[in-house]
């Protein structure tokens, strides 16, 4: 005991006569641990509180109190009654002593235990002994926090002081700059409103005190090192101004005032403070300034360049009308927001009467955001607009006019979350749902492009409201968009009618059935009538064109089942008719048909009973019918089927992939087992009209027309679920292997080399799965070493898909089949198509082993393979002989291009020295690979770049001469991209680069000379006043 | 320029803009050659307001300023003439706007074209007086000399929103 004592003094007397700090904590620790109490510790502090040097009663404080700091929490309630007393009293001490004073108090307020009334009296002394503002930074927060504590414990003791709280306050707050206390400021301030003390005479000067900080104009310094930004001090001081309907008198006119300043950034905060205030005010306190709230707000809408402010004000005047439609009406009083309306419209109103001039644009927008702000609004806007709008579009015959009038009345259709009508409430538009639809289909009718598309846009949203188009309505809007259809050329008018005619017939199905489909399908199959003038027609005037409309927009409509079932029967006996031969159909045609019924099999529901429709009737068809044009084969004589074609059959493998993927498991199964029966037995029971010879061996036939059919198979089995089991596996594979290294016709074996790897990828692993690739393993291997064999490529390919199949998945083996395509990257013949084959291995492919096809794809495989693999390739790149070089930079570029951006950003400077000699490679293909995987990581340029830009340069601009038009248009792009790096990197290169892209500017192509436009335009900028 | 506009013309007339130029299967094919046309030379022109909201702040060419029938281009001869209209008869900015205009040819065509900028007849009170000075050669280095003058034309031809 007696030593412990003994040991405290020496560490006080260290600390206060010793100068050493460190000390304080040795004494926080033994007061923690129970070692001495508080009691003997102010009892050996004893004398240097009591001493007349002011200098020592500062040490002997500034102990206690960082002694208080650490170990607040352990004070009993008569210990804290005393100090509280004692650091009151010392407030009136020595100014040096103060600073410590407030440290010690900061941590007692903190306590639990404080004695009633200490709260009060603390800060009573605090406001009447201390000058916060003669503080330094540190103290001052000290304070803050003093407050913010108190607040959170002792709100009614606080609130018992009245307004001398707030007067306190607001004295210690006055004329505070730093941002992190004003943080705290506006804490306390916030607090002080939302918890409901008094204010009574002080509100005007707790607004002064913190209002003048509006608009905050706040830069961090460079290192940033408080993390505190504008956006924050902003948010922070908004909630206080906004907090309560109190300020109203003050805020507003500062905010008008506010609004006429030069600055941007007080422009925007008014108006979002604005905006956020009116959720809280009520009428009552907006009235008196409404009149000149609006005009602000009109003319910082009507005359603002920048978006930010036109859609701040757009914002704050939906907020206002907002406000007013809240309101409670009073029988003696004027509704406020007819009032405010009638101002708006009178303002607005008459700029919609001049359809070409500027303003008719922000005045509509500000009249939509009155109106999007409530139902009621939006009734009492539209009464006045619609007509004047509906009757200006009649009066005016230009066709701009009437797109301008129809766009602006688009913009009022659409009621927004607030003003959407509830239950029993009928839509805005009732009235004027003859006017609006007679204006839509006369506009549908013109022959103007604009025009039209626009009218389709209103006519979709008018269809998107329940009750607004009735059924006539909607047939005449069917009939319209028919008519298109057949008759439109124009492009984007063809585009905008079909997602019109998408999203009506979602709502409205029948129509579309009886109306629209039929007359579809006569002009598919109508007799081509022999026309004189057919080669005086524009290329998208004869009839191929609008067949190919037709097609397009079958698709579109096929939005419901009950339309899919009208729609694809009609796709289908195109399919047939082309088959046959009963009309004919270019492969085009074809084509476009198959990428229809993968548009419908993508869009529809994926129900139970579509699933059905797809495998009971679409896939069995398309099978049939390949399968017969197969077995046809190449028709001497005349017709043969398009069906046989590489183009079309690739277009039906897309329909089948998304059919199947989407099939629930009982379906997939049956669909599973039905295709490899059908492959591998000639099991052609399921078909339709089955009258094919039996024991056809589709993957065993010398034929090509019938082995190229491996594609169908690799459609219907390898997009199935997981969970489905494929019966015959062993069977099926070895077939698949055997076809894909013997045939010798390109489709063939590819399609059964990715049917392979589909499969393989799905499979379970397990020893089963094992054996089988580790025997196609040796088979690849035996053939690959043979150099003199003919059935190298097929090896090379089958290795390849099989690569990929496990690079998904992740399977060991994949490094094994990893190295064997490397070491291939030295063979003398398959080297380029090795180089190649990255791009397939690190791309996504589009109808196997990607994830809508339910592949096993593990996330970030492409970082895995670059980061086991890039070391490789580098290696390989620095030990090839010269003229072998390129090989392996094209292998890089591939793999780089695939990477995301990010990891490209992270990879670049490492590989940085690799892709400029590649730069230099006379090969294009690397050339154009590396330019396109350099620009953007140059849009965003890692700092190891700044020491290369001179070698950067010498060998990018004499690509902008290359050969090749890509290379020079990928090069200028780069250049282009270079001039947005920091001036003083790149001002030293713009004399030589303004020289070089002169010569690119009398490129003989367009396009070429476009980009170089744009990169000197820019390189012109760097280094010049004004530029940048 | 637009807020030259602003100031003199708050309610302009606005006219609406060409879409952008169709690509073509000739002008991807390598080996055919394309002339510089009139077109092209327009789309110059308005590059830099090609990429701003549809109606702030307002192109050239939404402005009538620039008109794509009153550029001429002959590629055969090097030459280019370009008309120009101002908002207003009385605009202050129509030195300017010729100023930029020829800037922005003279960085963005082969060295070989003679390039003309005039206003269009019987647009501007004092037309003759533009005329002269966009023509004069030596009046013109010299203004880009001045770097006051020639930080509103980089800002004109800068395709950042000042």
């Amino acid at each position: 005991m007696a030593a412990d004592s003994i040991r405290l003094l020496d560490l006080v007397g260290d600390f206060v006569t010793g100068q050493v700090d460190s000390k304080a904590t040795d004494v926080a620790n033994g007061v923690k641990s129970g070692q001495f109490s508080i009691l003997q510790l102010v009892e050996a502090l004893g004398l240097s509180l009591t001493s007349s040097e002011s200098q020592t009663r500062g040490r002997g404080v500034q102990l206690l109190s960082q002694v208080l700091e650490e170990c607040y929490t352990s004070l009993s309630e008569r210990e804290v009654e005393v100090l509280v007393a004692f650091y009151e009293n010392r407030l009136k001490d020595h100014y040096a002593i103060t600073p410590h004073v407030l440290h010690g108090l900061k941590a007692l307020a903190k306590c639990t235990v404080l004695p009633k009334g200490s709260a009060v009296s603390i800060l009573k002394s605090l406001f009447q002994d201390v000058h916060v503002q003669s503080l330094m930074l540190a103290e001052r927060s000290c304070v803050y926090n003093i407050l913010i504590s108190l607040m959170e414990s002792r709100e009614e003791e606080l609130k018992g002081l009245g307004p001398d709280f707030v007067f306190g306050f607001v004295q210690a707050v006055d004329g505070e700059r730093d941002p992190r206390n004003l943080l705290l400021a506006f804490q306390i301030a916030r607090n002080i409103i939302h918890r409901g003390y008094n204010l009574s005479q002080f509100t005007e000067e707790l607004f002064e005190v913190t209002s003048c900080y509006f608009p905050i104009d706040f830069t961090p310094p460079p290192n940033d090192p408080h993390g505190i930004t504008q956006e924050e001090l902003i948010q922070a001081l908004r909630a206080v101004l906004t907090g309560t309907a109190q300020f109203a008198e003050f805020l507003l006119p500062l905010i008008i005032e506010k609004l006429d300043s030069d600055m941007q950034n007080a422009k925007v905060d008014s108006l979002q403070t604005l905006a956020a205030c009116a959720s809280v005010y009520g009428h009552k306190e907006l009235s008196d300034f409404l009149p000149s709230l609006w005009s602000s707000i009109r003319r910082e809408v009507f005359q603002t360049a920048s978006e930010s402010v036109e859609s701040a004000g757009l914002s704050a005047l939906r907020a206002l009308t907002s406000c007013l439609c809240r309101s409670v009406l009073t029988s003696n009083s004027e509704d406020s927001l007819h009032v405010f309306l009638d101002l708006v419209l009178k303002d607005c109103q008459h700029h919609l009467c001049e359809p070409d001039l500027k303003l008719v644009w922000p005045s509509a927008k500000l009249l939509q955001a009155a109106s999007g702000a409530s139902y009621r609004a939006s009734l009492i806007v539209t009464a006045v607009v619609l007509p004047t709008l509906l009757e200006q579009y009649s009066s005016r015959t230009q066709c701009a006019q009437r797109r301008t009038l129809l766009e602006v009345v688009q913009g009022f259709i659409q009621p927004t979350a607030s003003s959407w009508p509830a239950e029993g409430e009928e839509t805005v538009l009732q009235p004027f749902r003859k006017s609006l639809c007679s204006v839509v289909f006369s506009a549908l009718a013109e022959s103007n492009a604009s025009l039209q598309i626009t009218a389709a846009k209103v006519l979709t949203k008018l269809g998107q409201q329940p009750g607004v188009l009735a059924q006539p309505d909607v047939e005449m809007a069917v009939d319209h968009l028919s008519r298109l259809v057949l008759e439109e050329h124009d492009a984007k008018v063809s585009l905008a009618v079909a997602e019109c005619a998408g999203s009506l017939s979602r709502l409205h199905p029948a129509p579309f059935a009886s109306r629209m489909i039929p007359k579809l399908k006569q002009e598919i199959f109508s007799e081509p009538t022999v026309r004189e003038d057919d080669f005086d027609l524009l290329p998208g005037q004869s009839r191929d064109a609008g067949r190919q409309r037709c097609i397009m927009a079958l698709a579109s409509v096929s939005t419901q089942p009950s339309l899919v079932r009208e729609s694809a029967p009609v796709l289908l006996q195109m399919l047939a008719a082309a088959h046959t031969g009963s009309r004919i159909f270019s492969v085009e045609e074809v084509v476009s048909v198959c990428c229809s019924l993968q548009r419908i099999a993508d869009q529809t529901p994926n129900t139970e009973e579509m699933g059905h429709f797809f495998h009971d009737v679409v896939i069995p068809r398309l099978l049939t019918l390949s399968l017969h044009a197969a077995l046809q084969g190449e028709n001497e004589s005349g017709h043969s089927s398009p069906l046989i074609e590489e183009a079309v059959l690739s277009a039906i493998v897309p329909v089948i992939n998304t059919a199947c993927a989407a099939l629930q498991t009982e379906l997939a199964t049956t669909m599973a087992a039905q295709a490899v029966y059908l492959f591998l037995d000639g099991d052609v029971s399921f078909l339709p009209e089955n009258d094919c010879p039996s024991k056809i061996q589709l993957l065993r036939s010398q034929s090509w027309t019938q082995s190229q059919l491996v594609c169908l198979l690799m459609a219907c089995v390898c997009s199935l679920p997981h969970s489905v089991d494929i019966p015959e596996f062993d069977r099926l594979l070895g077939q698949l292997e055997e076809l894909s290294c013997t045939s010798t016709h390109p489709f063939s074996y590819t399609s059964a080399a990715k049917c392979f790897a589909g499969l393989i990828n799905k499979r379970a692993a397990g020893q089963t799965l094992d054996g089988v690739l580790e025997k196609t393993l040796r088979r690849i291997s035996v053939t690959l070493d043979n150099q003199s064999s003919a059935q190298r490529i097929q090896a090379f390919n089958l290795l390849v898909w099989m690569t990929k199949a496990l690079l998904l998945r992740y399977h060991p083996l994949s490094a094994v089949l990893t190295d064997k395509v490397f070491s291939l990257m030295s063979d003398c013949l398959l080297a380029s198509q090795a180089a190649d084959c990255f791009e397939l291995l690190m791309s996504d492919s589009p109808d196997v082993l990607n994830r809508s096809c339910h592949a096993d794809v593990r996330i970030m495989y492409r970082q895995r393979f670059f980061a086991e693999n890039s070391g490789k390739i580098v290696q390989g790149f620095n030990c090839a002989e010269q003229g072998k070089k390129s090989v392996y930079l094209k292998a890089l570029s591939h793999i780089v291009n695939n990477l995301p951006r990010q990891v490209q950003l992270t990879e670049l400077p490492s590989l940085l020295p690799v892709l400029l000699e590649a730069l230099s490679c006379p090969d294009q293909v690397v050339q154009l690979s590396t330019l396109c995987c350099l620009q953007p990581a140059l849009l965003d340029p890692p700092p190891a770049l700044s020491t290369q830009l001179e070698a950067l340069f010498s060998r990018l601009l004499p690509l902008t001469a290359s050969p090749s038009m890509k290379v020079r248009i990928a090069s200028l792009r780069c250049v282009h991209a270079l001039s947005q790096l920091p001036e003083h990197m790149v001002l030293p290169f713009r004399a030589q680069v303004l020289r070089a892209l002169a010569s690119p500017l009398d490129d003989k192509k367009r396009l070429v000379r476009k980009e170089a436009v744009l990169a000197r335009g820019e390189w012109f900028l760097i280094g010049s006043p004004g530029g940048r | 320029m637009s807020g030259g506009a602003r100031l003199e013309n708050a309610n302009p007339l606005i006219f609406q803009r060409t879409g952008e130029r169709l690509l073509t299967a000739s002008e991807e094919d390598e080996d055919v050659a394309d002339p510089i046309d009139d077109r092209e030379i327009f789309d110059i022109l308005l590059t830099p307001n090609y990429s701003y909201d549809p109606e702030h702040p307002l192109s050239l060419e939404e402005l009538n300023v620039v008109e794509q029938v009153r550029v001429k281009v002959n590629d055969e001869e090097s030459t280019v003439s370009v008309e120009f209209t101002p908002t207003i008869p009385h605009c202050s900015m129509a030195t300017l706007i010729g100023l930029s205009v020829k800037v922005k040819l003279l960085r963005s065509l082969p060295a070989r074209f003679k390039i003309d900028v005039h206003i269009t007849p019987g647009t501007h009170v004092s037309e003759d007086a533009v005329n002269k000075q966009l023509a004069d050669k030596e009046r013109v280095a010299a203004a880009l000399e001045n770097s006051q003058l020639l930080e509103v034309v980089n800002q004109c031809l800068s395709t950042r929103p000042a």
